[in-house]
């Protein structure tokens, strides 16, 4: 096998100067009722030939966005990527390599994950952020139970249904076995989260008050309303954000009394990958990083003064305290993390805020195209967005998808798909744009929708 | 010895001057100004320029203080020179135990990046997206060929993740039965993942000792298996890199009480193809898609855990599943027993891409997989025991863990030689693990290296061992070559209470 760089006289000599006869003496522990001298039940070996051929038909068998003008989003958005930031990725330096537990071997790893570390916090204005979680859904239930560990003793969480479906699911999937109650708290007719019951939510009982911005209809959320319900309890703020470059043009969450800001920070270079790997983040102030989830690089000098960097505060890791840890988390999302970063550094200061003008500018113009429109269309919400908002269909939202396809265009996605339950809005069709979304792509779109009237 | 290059480290090369050099490596771009670089440029805005200044009021932000200002030639060449401070894969002998760091096939990262799989959303129709169902569904089959599972989820994120699903499906079939139960048996040569992960599921975990062999005490067990025991959580080879002779016993007392039986397939890369976990008694396990099947560590992820379930657990699967009808496949959501969703979307699908194509590369040779992994850890094994101490002694699968009893007489120990090691252009072992060894190396080559380099590692350890006698300062003072030395890295948990530590201080604090 190619894989394997012994020659079968190799192995001979290794089997010799083990002292063992055959392969099989080496397994000669595994009780012999399950030990297996077959062949496993696969094809046969196949070459790089043959798994281009293979897997190359598979693939060709998807609609990708190169192909298609793309308005879908709903947590994952297709920003440009970096031609360099793929390639540099393929370096094995950084591609074959593990944790940096031997900082002296690491360097590069560490640098780049303190750097990261320091864009999210910049962005989201904390103190601290940990070198990256799987992805969004889990970072913000990592969020919600590290919110718990710092106000104790309490048992409630409340939580905006402007949050993505998904990561309200995850929630449910994670605490179904803490004694925690989860409040949801519904939204305006605006789109925001009704502000007079999110107060009304929140008691003394309360640790977590969450809410997305921009939320899963795209509503710019008001982060002081939640961080001031939370603090009048006792309750830490959380903020989401599963959209970053909207850090650009819209406060940051903590500057506006947030305490733990998660999310996703895909947007940042990342392709859509069919859903992942992607890169979740989470980051709080100073006062909550000992309890912290995952890992987290900080500065340190050797001997001879040169300074470096190192995973720092690791008693909160399960392989030091094992059931008494913040996380189970272990392996994250390092190389992910890493094509973030390289993709902010290159993007820097001006790329971000022209990104970000760009999205907003395109995702007005698609509105007031529509708002213009004759037919059976109307943006839903009048609340302020971003780069996504939410279309109203006065037909089928099935049959808008399928008249769109004819032209080679994904409409956007249709709310009932992240949240069948949810009838109120079942007429809703989510549709974002990117810096990536020519203008002749939009009035494709509002054509398609005009063929309606 | 082998003749495999000379084992003297190399000096250092003598720079110009080391304080520019310093600031021109190991600098942060957040250290260098370069007010006005630019690095991206995107195409004229097309449609009418939106003022957020004027649309979002109070709310507008006018930019990120702080962020870096640098051309695309400034961030190349930083991430190039970052590169080349990494110990890799592709460097050497990686031999980190437990973290199986094997060759990362380049067709693997090809495949991955076909548009159709890379550039694909998650959220287009199923009906524009059958092929990445069907890739699911492939990878699937295949691992319930090589485990005798009844199906397998992919959608956790990492093998942590994978466990946590499948302590959740446990539980959920538990409290279906009418008790969820209170305890998950972990034994004190686990890894850190089990105990923290049964805490997540809402279990207290009692801690088994090892016997004397390093392995499960059948007397221990029963002892403390009573009807309130979940399940155990066991390794398999152990984090010794010991096969558990009684497994087909230990299957039949947990099960005799009503509990599960949950594999830790971290190790699988030892019994790939030779031993289907199901056919050990095994109800749920997860896989390293990152260990065994090749997929990349990137520095510390993206992994995959899928996790494969005996029939008994298969309603209680995250949602969604891939279900094949023909020729079509479709995401089945309808499952009212699952315990829901791990994360969004469907897992990390670019990983599981880059497994399949690692499963069909070796087909139905992939048992060559555990078999060479194997004996080459017996043959390190048999180099080294005569320099280093064996707490355990049983016979060796995939990863031998040495101690440093015999150096730490000589006042070595095994951070020294895990630091020494460096020197000799290989990365050191996984250190002070398991817990169960005192002074623990634990070394795994997998089946990637050749004869030649399991030599020149064993080479460097044994003059290493040699060193601890005769000039042992080189050792504890190690290492002499790589780009910085030992941090300092109590006091990095010291710095870690100032402010700006962890990022640039800009503002004062909101509250």
């Amino acid at each position: 096998m190619r894989y394997i760089p012994n020659s079968p006289a190799e192995r001979e000599a290794l089997l010799a100067a083990v002292g063992a006869a055959s392969i099989d003496d080496l397994f000669a522990t595994v009780p012999r009722a399950v030990y297996r001298t077959e062949p496993p039940g696969l094809p046969p070996p196949a070459s790089e030939i043959e798994v281009r051929r293979d897997l190359g038909r598979v693939a060709a068998k998807n609609a990708h966005l190169g192909e298609w003008t793309s308005f879908l989003g709903a947590g994952l958005y297709s920003h440009h990527a970096p031609a360099f930031v793929s390639q540099l990725l393929l370096r094995g330096e950084f591609l074959t390599s593990y944790t940096p537990y031997q900082p002296e071997v690491s360097q590069g790893t560490l640098t780049a994950i303190w750097e990261f570390q320091t864009h999210i916090a910049l962005l989201t204005g904390m103190d601290v952020a940990n070198a990256s979680m799987y992805e969004g859904a889990s970072a913000f239930v990592e969020a919600v139970l590290m919110a718990e560990r710092l106000t104790k003793k309490k048992t409630k969480v409340v939580v905006s249904a402007g949050l993505h479906p998904e990561y309200r699911q995850c929630l449910r999937t994670y605490l179904v076995n803490f004694p925690f109650t989860i409040v949801e708290v519904p939204l305006g007719k605006d789109g925001a989260t009704e502000a007079g019951a999110l107060a009304a939510a929140v008691d003394d009982d309360t640790f977590a008050v969450c809410v997305q911005s921009p939320n899963v209809f795209g509503v710019v959320e008001g982060w002081k309303a939640a961080a001031d319900a939370a603090h009048a309890h006792g309750a830490l703020a959380i903020g989401v954000v599963n959209e970053m470059f909207s850090l650009a043009v819209l406060e940051a969450p903590g500057a506006s009394g947030v305490d733990i800001a998660c999310g996703e920070a895909a947007s940042f270079g990342l392709a859509p990958s069919f859903g992942g790997p992607l890169v979740g983040f989470l980051a709080c102030r100073d006062a909550g990083k000992r309890q912290i989830p995952g890992r987290l690089a900080g500065r340190a000098t050797d001997a001879g003064g040169r300074s470096g960097f190192c995973l720092t505060l690791s008693t909160r890791e399960q392989h030091i305290r094992r059931e008494k840890a913040t996380s189970n988390i272990c392996t994250n999302q390092g190389l992910f993390a890493l094509a973030a970063t390289m993709t902010l550094s290159v993007l820097g200061k001006h790329g971000l805020r022209e990104t970000a003008v760009q999205c907003l500018s395109k995702a007005e113009y698609l509105k007031a195209g529509i708002r213009a429109l004759p037919g059976p269309f109307s943006v839903a919400f009048a609340g302020k967005t971003f780069n996504e908002f939410a279309l109203h269909c006065g037909v089928p939202v099935h049959e808008v998808l399928r008249r769109a396809e004819a032209k080679k265009i994904l409409a956007g996605v249709p709310y009932a798909r992240l949240e069948p339950a949810a009838s109120a809005y079942r007429d809703l069709l989510l549709v974002a744009v990117t810096e990536r979304t020519p203008r002749s792509g939009l009035d494709a779109l509002l054509d398609t929708l005009r063929s309606f009237s | 010895m082998s003749d495999h290059g000379t084992l003297t480290p190399t000096e250092p090369l003598v720079r110009a001057d080391a304080r520019l050099d310093q600031r021109r490596r190991f600098g942060s771009l957040f250290d260098a100004p370069r007010a006005g670089r630019v690095g991206v440029v995107l195409p004229p805005l097309d449609v009418p320029e939106a003022d957020p200044a004027a649309l979002y009021g109070k709310a507008h932000r006018p930019g990120v203080e702080g962020e870096v200002e640098a051309s695309e030639v400034d961030v190349v060449r930083h991430f190039t020179r970052l590169s080349q401070m990494n110990f890799s894969i592709d460097t050497a002998l990686y031999s980190l135990g437990s973290c199986t760091m094997k060759h990362n096939p380049r067709i693997n990262e090809e495949i991955a990046r076909l548009a159709g799989f890379n550039d694909a959303h998650p959220y287009a129709p199923v009906h524009l997206a059958q092929g990445n169902l069907e890739l699911m569904w492939r990878l699937e089959e295949a691992l319930k060929v090589l485990t005798g599972f009844a199906r397998v989820t992919l959608q956790p994120s990492a093998g942590a993740n994978g466990e946590l699903a499948g302590a959740l499906m446990i539980r959920a079939a538990h409290v279906k039965a009418g008790n969820a139960r209170k305890h998950v048996l972990v034994p004190d040569s686990a890894h850190g993942t089990n105990p923290a992960t049964a805490h997540f599921a809402g279990y207290s975990v009692v801690e088994l000792a090892s016997s004397r062999r390093g392995t499960l005490e059948l007397s221990e067990l029963e002892a403390k298996l009573t009807e309130d025991v979940a399940a155990l959580m066991v390794t398999v080879p152990n984090t010794l890199g010991v096969f558990e002779e009684h497994i087909l016993e230990v299957a039949k007392l947990v099960h005799a009480k009503g509990a599960y039986l949950y594999l830790d397939g971290a190790n699988f890369n030892a019994f790939v193809g030779k031993v289907r976990p199901a056919d050990m008694g095994v109800d749920v396990m997860h896989m390293n898609l990152h260990k065994t099947f090749s997929t990349p560590h990137g520095g510390g992820g993206p992994g995959a855990g899928p996790v494969g379930v005996g029939a008994s657990l298969v309603p209680f699967l995250p949602v969604p599943t891939v279900e094949r009808a023909g020729d079509a496949f479709r995401l089945d959501f309808d499952r009212p027993d699952s315990i829901g969703k791990m994360r969004a979307f469907y897992g990390n699908f670019g990983v599981l891409v880059r497994a399949l194509t690692y499963i069909l590369s070796y087909g139905h040779s992939i048992h060559e997989v555990a078999e060479n992994a194997v004996l080459n850890a017996n043959y390190l094994r048999k180099r080294l025991e005569p320099f280093y101490h064996l707490k355990y002694d049983a016979p060796s699968y995939h990863e031998i863990v040495f101690s440093d009893h015999r150096q730490a007489a000589m006042g070595v120990h095994n951070i020294d030689i895990a630091k020494r090691l460096m020197d000799f252009g290989f990365h050191p072992p996984t250190m002070s693990f398991p817990l169960i060894v005192p002074g623990a190396l634990m070394i795994e080559p997998t089946e990637s290296e050749g004869k030649d380099e399991l030599d020149a590692f064993a080479d460097a350890m044994i003059a290493i061992a040699k060193e601890c006698e005769t000039s042992p300062g080189i050792v504890t003072s190690a290492p002499h070559t790589t780009p910085i030395g030992r941090l300092d890295e109590a006091g990095a948990a010291r710095e870690a209470s100032r402010p700006g530590n962890f990022a640039p201080v800009l503002r004062a604090p909101v509250r």
